[in-house]
């Protein structure tokens, strides 16, 4: 039964077609396999999703070696949320990404990557499934360097400085977490995060296992982008291609969140991790500084990309300031902004993508009165700004309140005061983008772009519907959330 | 264990900060490069070392031996040595690339050739 | 139709009708022709409501539910009734009010207008019968984003920068205080439903409910509560039929709405009428009622004039709620009801009077009664009516609301009153007089008549209304008691 298979079949799949679309060098054929490869990760991921939805877990021993001596895949309710998310926005961009790659990408270029983007894809699904740690560090590095691929396939040319400077600090931030896993082997003899979980209590030398976590959290803060560790992100996120944009900001830092869940609530527990160590402070500072820092530094970007790579930084901040509440609730927010945020920020940039495609670099003053002859992009801009808000009716509005609501159940009421007013930041500037579009007249260039062609405008306007559809029917990404926060909280000791 | 004991990872640690070091203070992109693989390989070493047990012998299964070393580090650094390769292969082809574009593989050169950061809109 | 379709009819109707009229963008005849038939239905649907909540019937229809435990969710109750029945029995005048004007004035980019005023009708009455505070914020929100096209319509500097104050301030109070309120309230007692006699139950700090007060009243900005009010002056750049819906029908009416319902059915009048921590709240509104009206006297911009004074009148409403007496609120519901008349009727004439003459300042008005009897014969109907003499509707709210503050014993809000209400009279009764008694300037302006006549029906019907509301007193009066009682 290929069922049984699930839990790994989704990262194999899109292993086995890279090197088929490297062999067949036809774009087309390249772009064909990424789709299918995409969506019938999907129909797994969502298989999987249902089969945890109850709590249970699914456990598979890659090669029939049993853990904890063999690699074993292990999917819960927590992963298997994950898993859905990737999966969903790699089906989305694959669409999206055919007309977006053809006017940004040389044409010889086009089978490579595609190569590129199922490799990351695989990488992605790869770090979610796993319950290995050295497996997710291969498969971390997997993704990686591919999205450095990816990255540097860019017109600009300072996409290649961009994709470099992602590598170094991506491959030191790889490398604190192989020595973090490297110091948790030799402190409990496995690697399997289970079995891990199970030997770290009876540990007595408890030193190096708080320098593992040391390590372990600075590596993968690098890899989430969390301030100050994001330095990579704008730069990286501005001078990709728009597809890869869409699909790094909506993923990649979402599963770094994931790993940073699994090795805090899984392996080391919470007495470890927060009452041991002050680590919910410091996320807690590390979160405000992100919050309030990157908006304001994305006010005053003219580059619109930019803008909205700065944003992707305070975002995360949320996601982490959830993370340091150490609650239920808290929890909750957190990975409910996981979906949130890629939802949207997904959507925003697939539609500046569309403005790229023929414009080039967008910048404030080159797109004065674009909603005159792109109405539909900037409405759908529009729409994702307000998610970025925060106001009802659209998925940024979900997190918001459970963020707001953990801050008052810790008591915290200044805090719940501070993230509100970091909301503000946000209105500023989503309405400079509405000024420029709506109220000014259109230049020579902006009167000759068009609206962007039915497969970009339609993906990204799945993802602008799924923001405000999830924003007014949230049971279920809230349930999928509170589910894997239990799971999570149910395992720490 | 003494203090002199542990002289793997004293060898570990300074082979790390060294490799860091260079990451940071060089600007030359190959000499970057160069950095990184110096800091991953100090992390073959913090892998390796540990898995020699004392009065250890190879791990393959003999008579009269009980203590066997442990096998698994030098598997997992072989996938790391691989990572390590892949990681250089792709820095170098980027650097070659962006020599052909800005002309100069100096990170200070590079970034003084493009126009200024964007700023505020007029 | 059962209540609950008509509920979600009387939601649909508006949406569905701002869809048609963008399509219909080719055909101004027939793009108006469906404003007002929209206009026509929805106040119809709506009226169909109010027999069965005069009889103390609460129609209900839960939508959907958004996130576990909170829901989107229409009620009808008295208070939410009287402001959808005004609400959308003056969008009809109001949209031919608009035709006339939009019309008159040449205006550009008229289906936008159109589209954004039907969609603001629906927040409207989304907040109307919003059955708990999500929803309620939820289309209060939806309000505020939806009148901002409208605001900044002409599409100039001066008007962009209105808009951000604008949308600046209300959507910057709510995030920032209302929506505060809410989660707090959620956290505090597990429920955001609308209960009489109030949610809170009796074991909340005193200083904790003054606090949520302060982040309730500051939160809706909508109110215009000093020193929350600096937009409505700000959104006085808009053309004249959109400041008559923000001053008369949806936006200013939904915030102290909002206040009103608030105070009764999440504090409870009866549960906070003893706490000190609500002290402050009728004196802030009292200081908003005198300080608005001072620089109401001394604006010479008449739309600028009409602003202020909203300012002091929303502070009525609050000030009404917040003497927690069963008079009080009745003043205050029915106060809702009188200013949004009296009001559109002024601001109609303004609208009037710079469409037909082109004039802006009090200062230019002298003896353009003459030239403009109908106009000016309203205007004073509505100026009559806000300061509340009878036979204009203004003076039964008036009268319960200084019943209700000599209720209540407190002497500095009747003073307060006493006082605004003679404000009242000196910045209004000059424009009269100057426009009926004084002789036009020799400035050898053009001669000019009345106003297109669709504009003229309008406001004729309003102050026709502001007058026979006075008569007809007896249905909102119905309505404030329930909710007096209830």
């Amino acid at each position: 039964m290929i069922s049984q298979h699930y839990p790994v079949l989704h990262v194999v799949l899109p292993l086995i077609a890279a090197p088929v679309m490297v062999l067949a060098r036809h774009g087309g054929i390249a772009w064909l396999l990424a789709t299918a490869v995409s969506w019938s990760s999907l129909a797994v991921s969502v298989a999987l999703f249902a089969q945890v939805a109850d709590g249970s877990v699914v456990s598979y021993a890659i090669g029939n070696w049993a853990p904890p001596w063999g690699i074993e895949y292990r999917i819960d309710s927590v992963n298997a949320f994950l898993l859905v998310l990737v999966s969903l926005i790699a089906s989305v961009v694959a669409i999206y990404s055919r007309e977006s790659v053809a006017a940004e990408v040389p044409r010889e270029q086009h089978y490579l990557f595609y190569t590129m983007y199922v490799l990351c894809l695989a990488g992605l699904l790869g770090i979610a499934a796993t319950g290995d740690g050295f497996n997710l560090f291969v498969f971390l590095e997997i993704s990686s360097l591919s999205s450095y691929v990816l990255i540097a396939l860019g017109r600009d040319r300072r996409a290649l400085m961009a994709s470099y400077q992602y590598l170094i600090m991506g491959t030191i931030g790889a490398t604190f977490i192989v020595i973090g896993v490297g110091l948790l082997f030799l402190m409990t003899g496995t690697l399997n995060l289970a079995d891990m979980a199970a030997r770290l209590p009876g540990v007595t030398e408890t030193r190096p296992v708080l320098a593992a976590l040391a390590f372990l959290t600075v590596g993968i803060c690098l890899k989430l982008a969390l301030f100050p560790l994001h330095l990579w992100l704008p730069n990286a996120y501005a001078y990709a291609p728009s597809a890869v944009t869409a699909f790094l900001a909506a993923t990649a830092t979402k599963v770094s969140v994931y790993v940073l869940l699994r090795f805090y609530y899984t392996v080391f527990g919470e007495s470890v991790v927060f009452a041991a160590l002050p680590m919910g402070g410091i996320l807690l500072a590390l979160s405000l500084a992100a919050m309030f820092i990157a908006s304001t530094i994305a006010i005053f970007q003219d580059d619109v990309k930019r803008l909205f790579a700065y944003s992707s930084v305070a975002q995360i901040g949320y996601i982490t300031l959830g993370i340091s509440f150490d609650s239920a609730t808290g929890l909750t927010a957190a990975i409910v902004h996981l979906f949130n945020h890629a939802l949207t920020k997904g959507a925003l940039f697939m539609l500046l993508g569309g403005v790229a495609l023929h414009l080039g670099r967008i910048r404030f003053r080159d797109i004065g009165g674009l909603a005159r002859v792109m109405p539909l992009t900037s409405f759908g801009v529009v729409l994702a700004g307000l998610s970025l808000i925060g106001v009802p009716g659209t998925v940024g509005f979900v997190s918001k309140w459970y963020l707001v609501l953990a801050a008052l159940e810790a008591g915290a009421g200044w805090l719940a005061a501070l993230i509100v007013l970091s909301s503000l930041l946000a209105v500023v500037y989503v309405w400079r983008f509405v000024e420029v579009a709506y109220f000014r007249e259109p230049s020579e260039a902006v009167s000759r772009l068009k609206e962007a062609p039915p497969s970009m405008l339609a993906a990204s306007w799945v993802m602008v519907v799924g923001c405000v559809y999830f924003g007014l029917d949230a049971s279920t990404t809230v349930g999928g959330a509170a589910q894997a926060a239990a799971t999570l909280l149910g395992i720490g000791r | 264990m003494t203090v002199a004991g542990h002289y793997s990872y004293w060898i570990t640690i300074v082979i790390a900060m060294a490799g860091l070091y260079i990451v940071i203070a060089r600007g030359n992109l190959v000499k970057k490069l160069v950095g990184l693989a110096i800091f991953q390989t100090s992390v073959y070493l913090l892998y390796i070392a540990p898995g020699k047990l004392i009065g250890g012998t190879a791990p393959i299964v003999a008579e009269g031996f009980a203590v066997y070393s442990n096998p698994l580090p030098h598997v997992l650094i072989l996938t790391a040595i691989v990572v390590g390769v892949a990681t250089l292969a792709l820095g170098l082809a980027l650097v070659v690339r962006i020599k052909e574009a800005y002309g100069s593989i100096e990170e200070d050169e590079i970034l003084g050739q493009d126009p200024a950061p964007p700023g505020r809109t007029p | 139709m059962s209540p609950a379709e008509t509920l979600l009819a009387a939601l649909a109707v508006p949406i569905a009708g701002a869809g048609l009229i963008a399509a219909a963008h080719r055909v101004p005849n027939l793009r108006e022709g469906i404003t007002l038939a929209t206009a026509v239905t929805l106040f119809a649907l709506v009226a169909s409501l109010l027999p069965q909540v005069a009889a103390g019937d609460r129609p209900a229809i839960t939508l959907f539910e958004v996130m576990p435990g909170i829901a989107l969710r229409l009620v009808v109750e008295p208070l939410g009734m009287l402001f959808a029945v005004i609400a959308s029995g003056l969008w009809i005048v109001n949209s031919l009010y608009s035709i006339g004007y939009m019309r008159g004035n040449k205006e550009a980019h008229q289906t936008r207008f159109y589209v954004c005023f039907a969609g603001a009708l629906a927040a409207a009455i989304g907040v109307a019968f919003a059955g708990n505070l999500f929803t309620l914020f939820l289309f209060y929100e939806a309000l505020s984003l939806i009148t901002y096209p409208l605001v900044t319509h002409h599409g100039t500097p001066e008007a962009m920068r209105a808009g951000r104050v604008y949308l600046g301030i209300l959507i910057g109070t709510s995030i920032a205080l209302f929506l505060v309120a809410i989660i707090w309230t959620w956290q505090l007692t597990g429920t955001m439903e609308f209960r009489p006699g109030g949610i809170l139950g009796g074991d909340i700090p005193n200083a904790t409910v003054g606090l949520l007060l302060a982040l309730y009243v500051f939160g809706i900005g909508k109110a215009a509560v000093m020193p929350v009010h600096r937009w409505l002056p700000a959104a006085m750049v808009a053309p004249t039929p959109v400041s008559a819906l923000l001053h008369a029908v949806a936006v200013v009416k939904a915030g102290v709405f909002s206040v009103l319902k608030i105070v009764v059915y999440v504090f409870g009048v009866d549960a906070i009428a003893g706490l000190t921590s609500v002290d402050w709240l009728p004196f802030m509104a009292g200081f908003t009622i005198i300080a608005a009206s001072i620089v109401a006297l001394r604006a010479d911009n008449l739309k600028r004039r009409l602003a202020y004074s909203t300012v002091s009148q929303l502070s009525y409403v609050v000030l009404a709620a917040a003497l927690l007496t069963p008079l009080s609120i009745i003043g205050a519901a029915l106060h809702i009801a009188t200013h949004a008349l009296g009001k559109i009727t002024l601001f109609f004439a303004a609208g009037a009077i710079y469409t037909a003459a082109h004039k802006t300042e009090v200062s230019q008005l002298d003896g353009i009664g003459w030239r403009m009897p109908w106009t000016m014969g309203a205007f004073a109907v509505g100026a009559l009516s806000l300061i509340g003499v009878p036979p204009a509707a203004g003076f039964v709210s008036k009268w319960f609301i200084i019943s209700g503050a000599i209720d209540a014993g407190h002497m500095t809000a009747v003073a307060v009153l006493v006082a605004s209400t003679l404000l009242n009279a000196a910045y209004f009764l000059p424009i009269v007089y100057r426009a009926f008694f004084v002789a036009p300037p020799d400035d050898g302006h053009h001669a000019h008549g009345e106003a297109p006549l669709a504009m003229v029906v309008a406001l004729v019907l309003t102050a026709a209304g502001t007058v026979a509301l006075f008569f007809l007193i007896d249905w909102p009066l119905a309505l404030a008691r329930q909710l007096a009682s209830g």
